[in-house]
């Protein structure tokens, strides 16, 4: 059963990324709109001396931003195009979720990979513990994407798609937010990796709970 | 709702609001006075947080057995949550203005409380952006569990971030509530009293959003 399931959920996952790479759609003009963020960050700072605690905070906010346009699109997509009831004929909705948390993982990784490159590249932001940073932010985007997932699979029925996702995301996100913004910065500012050890629990258990509850509740989402 | 019940509460409020500003108090060193917003502001911030778990509660309910009636009480209970958490927010902000010196400060315990309205605020605009009875309801619930598990996650991060200001933490450190009488009586009967109000409230909200499904539906 479980096999079956994670079989249907590769080929979903495959399915998305097939039409992904044939349009490249989402990731041009995801990669384009960090693109603008950052530099609009980088203009309205000008040569003013910043902390690392403001640019961690700046970062975050274009992750969060970046995300809320790019995952919502997974299943909005499904629904513009009228794929869903196909998909959902074809195979079960644990599957859909699984299938749909893998896409949106990679394609959040591969973002925000970019986004932390550019930013590093663009304004004066230094790590001093790598390691504990890597960790943290990485953990950080497995909560996003868990959180997010199930909110565009609920978006996606309704009408105003657009400006809703951020709204609905916000509050369920900022435990999360906080904490991975509070950890990242102390990671950022030098502090050592098993300081972090309270932070890098919440996340976990955050993107553990998160997870599994989206997987319960899925099936009311998806099934009319 | 029977006439004793909300001759109960008529009584109830009547002396908390009457007590609560007649009764003398202990001095409570850098409260005073200040202290009776307690008889008013803890009632409010309970039923808002009671009133989020009872809309998480209807909310499950409504979606194992897909009745209606679940659904109209999880909203019901979420729209006066959400006048609730707006007076407990309002009646912090004066005290914190007066104790504090300004209204908002980024507390720990105003951030919670921001959140809580955020949630409902979300909530509320994810049911205007739906058209069909059936996927509001579902939706919603949906959304209103998934909030409500990821709210305990702020006992645990709040005082990791910073340290909170709110007399409750300072007054029994000890856990333990060790309030002087009198004011425990009015406290205790302000809790009861506001608590059994909303009780009272729910029913005729819902009462009144079945009689307006049922005009809809003719």
């Amino acid at each position: 059963m479980t096999a079956e399931i994670l079989r249907a959920a590769f080929l979903i996952f495959k399915k998305d990324l097939r039409s992904e790479l044939r349009t490249r759609y989402v990731i041009n003009s995801l990669l384009m709109f960090v693109l603008v963020t950052i530099s609009i960050i980088k203009f309205s700072l000008g040569d003013e001396k910043t902390g690392d605690e403001i640019l961690t905070g700046l970062l975050w906010i274009v992750v969060f931003f970046t995300s809320s346009n790019g995952l919502a699109r997974t299943f909005v997509k499904e629904e513009e195009k009228e794929t869903s009831v196909a998909l959902k004929l074809s195979t079960m909705p644990a599957a859909v979720i699984f299938g749909k948390l893998f896409f949106n993982l990679l394609l959040t990784f591969i973002l925000n990979c970019f986004i932390l490159i550019l930013f590093i590249l663009i304004t004066d932001y230094r790590v001093i513990n790598i390691s504990g940073f890597l960790i943290t932010f990485f953990l950080g985007n497995l909560g996003l994407v868990s959180a997010s997932t199930i909110i565009a699979a609920i978006i996606s029925k309704a009408n105003s798609k657009g400006t809703l996702y951020p709204v609905l995301t916000f509050p369920v996100l900022l435990p999360l937010l906080m904490t991975v913004i509070n950890a990242t910065k102390l990671a950022s500012l030098g502090v050592d990796t098993e300081k972090l050890g309270g932070e890098i629990q919440i996340l976990i258990s955050y993107t553990v709970v998160v997870t599994i509850s989206a997987l319960f509740l899925f099936r009311f989402v998806w099934e009319d | 709702m029977n006439k004793a019940f909300k001759i109960l509460v008529f009584i109830l409020i009547t002396f908390v609001i009457i007590a609560g500003i007649i009764l003398p108090i202990p001095n409570i060193p850098a409260l005073g006075d200040k202290a009776r917003v307690l008889y008013f502001h803890v009632p409010m911030s309970w039923i808002s947080v009671l009133a989020f778990f009872m809309s998480m509660w209807y909310s499950i309910r409504y979606l194992k057995t897909k009745s209606i009636d679940y659904d109209i009480k999880s909203f019901s209970s979420a729209q006066l949550g959400f006048l609730f958490c707006i007076l407990a927010t309002a009646t912090g902000s004066l005290w914190a203005k007066f104790n504090w010196g300004s209204f908002w400060n980024w507390d720990p315990r105003q951030t919670s409380i921001f959140v809580l309205l955020m949630i409902y605020g979300a909530y509320f605009a994810l049911r205007s952006a739906i058209d069909t009875p059936e996927q509001k309801a579902k939706l919603s619930s949906v959304y209103s569990i998934i909030a409500a598990v990821t709210v305990p996650f702020f006992v645990f991060i709040m005082p990791r971030i910073v340290e909170s200001l709110h007399p409750d933490p300072i007054i029994n450190t000890q856990g333990k509530i060790n309030m002087d009488r009198n004011m425990l009586i009015v406290f205790l009967t302000s809790l009861a009293g506001f608590t059994l109000l909303f009780l009272w409230v729910l029913n005729i909200k819902v009462r009144q959003e079945k009689l307006f499904i049922k005009k809809q539906g003719v």
